[in-house]
């Protein structure tokens, strides 16, 4: 049985461990609000340029000449895998439900004899992978610096998958990351972006505006399609920073009530024994007085 | 009342701009061009360079740096960085001419001697930026074109 004094630390040791989980939730609660505006702001850009580019793709999308990144390569030997997590942990299962995302479809890729190359964007993710797929590593980027993500880190990101694609390492290109649902619920997310795919356009052609396009369609379509990997990626990365956001700060506060629980019950233990140490001097009073 | 029509100035971290206007003035990758209401259907991509936006009570403009634009009912410009002009200073200007700088060397650099596309287009990128600089009246200290 544990001393008295044991209790004691062990009470104060858990209730300085339940300020810090509960300066953790305040400060991911806040970051989780700018983390949603920011994906907020971002959205009529991207609606817009995935309808615009949607457009575009299916009405170039069959000539022969149509962009590699739109059509492929013609195979899918090799590919390319973009696991998005975060640089810090302490955010329940966040990382681990990515990681656990890319590890199913690494296995099926291995499975079906394709050749599989990792891109890691966070810390975790790649300490995670590192143990069984670190041969397959091909690249990282570290994103600790960066304190707000803009869109120049998704461009970078961006540039240096296309750089890989035009040197043909790879075929398919797939990121993963974590939809932001709610606080409680952030869904793992596989996407193809290389071949870029879009949603079947709505209604027949007849309802869309016949534009002119300056310079030719192709052209344009060749400048977009880089961009379009550049968005998607910047929307996966804000996607992912909500999510984070959220999964810590749940995260947090369940560890501050577990830490709250844990103090209710030392405490009680905490008395039961100072109360037994109190009657046991009693006993040895009154026995001592008795033996007079 | 002159007419109008609903203008939208979208980059990928925030909404600029969304109002009624009645005349846009695009800087396109080959012109410049204005859309007004009842515009020809449209769209182009755009080149580094001014935005002018004249709504009823006033113009605004915006430096933007690339991106596309399209022309409909209304028009959506979607640009990859826009900056109000009055926001516009030094330091930001110089890193973007630093940026387009970069890319030209690069292209330099990687493109063979006999194929001065990328080349040509990253040198033309450059001297669009030098001129928006002129424009409103930045001084492009680090567009050395002499590489």
């Amino acid at each position: 049985m544990p001393s008295l004094k044991d209790l004691k630390n062990r009470i104060s040791s858990v209730k300085s461990t339940r300020k810090i989980t509960k300066a953790m939730q305040m400060v991911a609660a806040a970051k989780l609000r700018r983390a949603q505006d920011a994906a907020e702001m971002s959205r009529p850009y991207t609606e817009r340029f995935n309808a615009l580019l949607g457009a575009l793709a299916a009405s170039v999308g069959g000539s022969a000449t149509a962009p590699k990144l739109l059509s492929g390569t013609g195979k899918d030997d090799v590919q390319l895998l973009v696991v998005m997590t975060a640089e810090r942990g302490l955010c329940g299962g966040f990382n681990s439900s990515i990681v656990k995302k890319a590890r199913t479809h690494i296995e099926t890729l291995k499975a079906a004899g394709k050749t599989v190359k990792i891109l890691t964007v966070g810390k975790k993710g790649r300490e995670q992978l590192k143990r069984d797929y670190g041969d397959l590593f091909v690249g990282h980027v570290d994103l600790s610096d960066v304190k707000k993500i803009g869109y120049a880190d998704a461009q970078n990101i961006a540039k240096d998958i296309l750089v890989r694609f035009d040197a043909e390492e790879f075929d398919v290109a797939t990121i993963f990351y974590s939809k932001f649902q709610s606080v409680i619920s952030q869904v793992p997310m596989a996407q193809q972006v290389i071949p870029a795919q879009f949603d079947a356009p709505e209604g027949d052609a007849g309802g869309s505006t016949l534009y002119e396009y300056e310079p030719g369609e192709e052209a344009i379509l060749a400048d977009l399609l880089p961009r379009g990997v550049a968005t998607q990626i910047f929307s996966a990365l804000l996607e992912n920073a909500a999510s984070e956001q959220g999964a810590r700060m749940s995260a947090m506060d369940n560890a501050t009530r577990n830490a709250g629980d844990m103090i209710d019950r030392l405490t009680i233990e905490y008395n039961r024994s100072r109360q037994a140490v109190i009657t046991n001097e009693l006993i040895e009073i009154i026995s001592g007085a008795e033996a007079l | 009342m002159a007419e109008t029509m609903q203008f939208d100035l979208v980059s990928p971290e925030r909404n600029l701009m969304s109002a009624a206007v009645t005349a846009v003035q695009i800087p396109g990758t080959e012109g410049d061009l204005t859309a007004m209401p009842n515009h020809a259907p449209m769209i182009t991509t755009l080149r580094p360079g001014i935005l002018k936006v004249e709504t009823e009570t006033g113009t605004q403009e915006f430096v933007v740096t690339g991106g596309f634009a399209e022309i409909g009912q209304s028009v959506s410009v979607l640009a990859e960085k826009a900056v109000p002009h009055g926001d516009m200073d030094q330091a930001t200007y110089d890193a973007l001419v630093e940026e387009a700088v970069m890319a030209y060397k690069a292209a330099k650099e990687a493109a063979p001697e006999n194929e001065p596309g990328p080349v040509d287009e990253a040198a033309k990128l450059l001297q669009d930026m030098v001129a928006v600089g002129t424009h409103i009246g930045l001084d492009p200290k680090a567009a050395n074109l002499n590489y």
